[in-house]
């Protein structure tokens, strides 16, 4: 495999993995505990590497998940207080955590190379410099086997447990009652959280992390209701976002993380304005479809209302009627074109009048509001 | 590290005053944030700020911090109205849309600098070190404009006070009486961002985070006043920023930034143990009072109930009659002549020879008052 192969292998593992974990994540609105994790695992490496003296081992990520399932523990005991609500008990955990892991790191780690922001920021292009190599073959880079023993351990769990994470997700009451026990799964899967982002932070860095396991679940979630389907499209907009990121960022020459992530963002805003139903547009202009809809409802009510009375031409006259609707001039004169096009009222001696058809109409939707019969 | 040092040696004092009006500005802000549950906001206002800071660094070619702290409060403004427009038009969650944004915000600003990094110009140097940001590096022209930070900051606070609020504990109802909430909306979270920005070029990303929670989350353990919060939050910010300075300026190597948020956090865990009402030690204690309490009580209910049933409303039982109406308080024999005791003590219950026990008149007029009060009778 050339590195440009390899770049892309690791990333679409990256993209995947996350993705899974991430959509019970967001299900679950624990988001930002990714970004918390992914922030604290910082103090699990610095530990691992006081009790191991040796940077390059594989220890260091199991002394890492470990500091994440700590993290979610300590979070999850503060919220059990309800003297602070979830978003400020995780606010106040990982600065914490973090800070103690920079206090060591400079105190007493100032010899060796453990750049902090290296560690935050990563970079996805020196992964194929890291060899795998076994009775000295080079059977290619080690983060690509890394994250496929990840990918699998994560469909693995999905797999297995997939009705209790279901249910533990959407019911939480009733998988205690049926007997599931959502504290297992609760701390099960915020270790596979953990675990993922320490094996993809290694090779990617936090901020991809956290954008392949919050975005591209999230925009499944824009798409649909189903969960099954979510799972497969989460994996499929973490896919696009990864090779489409690799490719821009190898035209402009910047770094391939932080272009996957933009693009992670790109396909947000696409779907969210532009998918029929839910997107903005669509939202936007069924909300305008809808005002304008009750505003007319509402002028015909005001004509059934006086229509025949006393005071009908200065009620219902062309120039007085806005001094009654308390609209604004242009929607009245708007509603009012509406009203004459649909036929639902004509106009007689400078005066509005309602037609047969537009009373009809008027009445069932009164009816139908107020359910009257 | 004497504390007079503090008055007389210029660095320190300078790092000080800075660290007091930062405590201030992040203090009052961050009630607000803690008490809207938008506790993450300064997380991500302050990893959304970096692409601003770069496209200022972009156009305007030289790191001149008034501009760059414009670029970066721009995009983090932005990043906050991108958040609320996917919150209010989508199904989207606020933490999912957090996440999403600060992430990709993030990673576009790292783009940004991979690029500048590119280009030819012996300025870019240490661009980055603008959002890692360093305490001990607060010059005098930074509490000079921290100061005039916290004048704005904190004026707008006052101005709207009731409105601000009204906001933070019944939005609907602020709503409804016709002020308009989008707008203060806007105000409020614009001077979130004012004030995270503000303290990000001092103190970096992750310190401005904790600077924003964990003073709000100690000052609420101690009050239920919004006011008092916020004066609280403020003194625990400063002192915090003050202590952590001291500490970092006595231990060599210490870091500044981690340090104060070390300092900031602790002071949260000892509001949250040992503020009076709220504090876990107090409700344990509590706890355990009204427990004692309570069982007293019953086993007098347990008298009265024996009277009640009884021609002579103060005929003597033994303690066995006595501990079969447990009313699922199951107390040994020990603990019942315990509880007997003490009711015996207030004059409540009276013991006649070989162990029996009856309820006295004080006592059983006391019962009546409860099951009156209570609305019930157990007959």
């Amino acid at each position: 495999m050339n590195p440009q192969l390899e770049i892309q292998t690791i990333a679409i593992l990256v993209a995947i993995s996350c993705s899974l974990s991430g959509v019970f994540l967001i299900l679950r609105q624990m988001a930002m505990m990714a970004d918390a994790i992914s922030h604290t695992i910082l103090l699990g490496i610095v530990l691992a590497f006081f009790v191991i003296q040796d940077l390059s081992s594989p220890l260091l990520i199991i002394g890492a998940a470990i500091m994440g399932t700590i993290t979610v523990f300590l979070v999850e005991t503060i919220n059990k207080t309800k003297l602070v609500n979830e978003d400020a008990a995780i606010g106040l955990i990982f600065p914490f955590l973090f800070s103690l892991g920079i206090i060591l790191v400079t105190l007493y780690a100032g010899s060796i190379h453990l750049d902090v922001d290296a560690v935050l920021l990563g970079e996805l292009a020196f992964a194929p410099f890291n060899r795998l190599i076994i009775n000295g073959v080079d059977i290619g880079p080690k983060s690509l086997y890394i994250m496929l023993v990840i990918l699998i351990l994560n469909i693995l769990y999905i797999a297995l447990f997939y009705k209790e994470l279901k249910l533990s997700t959407f019911d939480i009451g009733l998988a205690a009652t049926l007997g599931f026990s959502p504290v297992f799964i609760h701390y099960s899967l915020m270790s596979l959280v953990s675990i993922t982002s320490v094996a993809a932070f290694d090779a990617v860095g936090a901020i991809l992390v956290l954008a392949f396991m919050v975005g591209p679940p999230t925009i499944a979630y824009l798409v649909t209701d189903n969960l099954t389907k979510m799972i497969w499209l989460s994996v499929l907009f973490g896919i696009i976002s990864a090779i489409s990121g690799y490719w821009v960022a190898t035209w402009f020459d910047v770094t391939i993380a932080g272009t996957m992530a933009t693009m992670v963002g790109i396909l947000f805003a696409i779907v969210f304005i532009f998918i029929p139903e839910r997107g903005l547009i669509a939202t936007m202009h069924s909300k305008k479809e809808q005002k304008y809809e009750f505003a007319l409802i509402s002028l015909l009510m005001h004509i059934i209302n006086h229509q025949g009375t006393p005071r009908e031409i200065e009620e219902l006259g062309i120039d007085t009627i806005k001094n009654h609707l308390y609209w604004e001039e242009k929607f009245t004169e708007e509603i009012i074109d509406r009203v004459l096009d649909k036929n639902y009222a004509y106009i007689e001696d400078n005066i509005l009048k309602i037609s047969e058809e537009g009373k009809k109409f008027a009445l069932s939707n009164y009816y139908h509001i107020v359910d009257l019969d | 590290m004497a504390l007079s040092e503090l008055f007389t040696d210029y660095t320190l004092r300078t790092v000080a005053l800075g660290s007091i009006f930062l405590g201030i500005v992040s203090g009052t802000l961050g009630t607000y944030a803690v008490l809207r549950k938008q506790s993450l906001i300064g997380d991500m206002v302050s990893h959304a700020a970096l692409p601003g800071i770069c496209l200022s660094f972009l156009i305007i070619g030289s790191k001149n911090t008034e501009w760059l702290l414009l670029g970066a409060f721009l995009a983090g403004w932005i990043a906050t109205i991108i958040i609320n427009i996917i919150h209010t038009h989508s199904k989207i969650k606020y933490d999912s849309a957090l996440g999403t944004v600060l992430a990709v915000f993030f990673g576009f600003g790292l783009v940004l600098l991979t690029y500048i990094q590119k280009i030819p110009n012996a300025n870019q140097a240490g661009l980055e070190n603008f959002l890692f940001g360093q305490v001990s590096t607060i010059l005098q022209r930074d509490v000079i404009f921290m100061g005039i930070v916290a004048v704005f900051t904190i004026l707008p606070v006052i101005l709207f006070w009731k409105e601000f609020k009204l906001l933070s504990f019944d939005h609907d109802f602020a709503a409804i009486i016709g002020f308009s909430t989008n707008k203060l909306d806007l105000l409020l979270t614009t001077l979130m961002v004012i004030a995270v920005i503000a303290g990000l070029q001092s103190v970096g990303v992750v310190l401005m985070s904790a600077m924003l929670i964990a003073p709000a989350v100690s000052a609420r353990q101690w009050t239920d006043k919004l006011s008092v919060m916020i004066v609280l939050s403020s003194i625990f910010g400063a002192v915090s920023g003050v202590v952590g300075t001291l500490i970092s300026s006595s231990i060599p190597k210490m870091p500044t930034g981690p340090i104060i948020v070390v300092v900031v956090t602790i002071i949260a865990f000892i509001s949250m143990l040992f503020a009076p009402n709220r504090g876990l030690i107090w409700k344990k204690v509590r706890d355990y009072y009204n427990k004692k309490e309570l069982s007293t009580h019953m086993v007098l209910n347990n008298l009265y109930i024996l009277a009640k049933n009884h021609e002579d409303p103060f005929h003597p039982h033994d303690l066995e009659t006595i501990c079969l109406y447990n009313n699922g308080l199951r107390l040994s024999k020990r603990m019942m002549k315990k509880e007997l005791n003490k009711l015996k003590i207030s004059g409540l219950a009276k013991e006649y020879e070989e162990g029996n026990w009856a309820i006295t008149p004080e006592g059983f007029k006391k019962m009546e008052e409860i099951h009156f009060e209570g609305g019930g009778d157990m007959e």
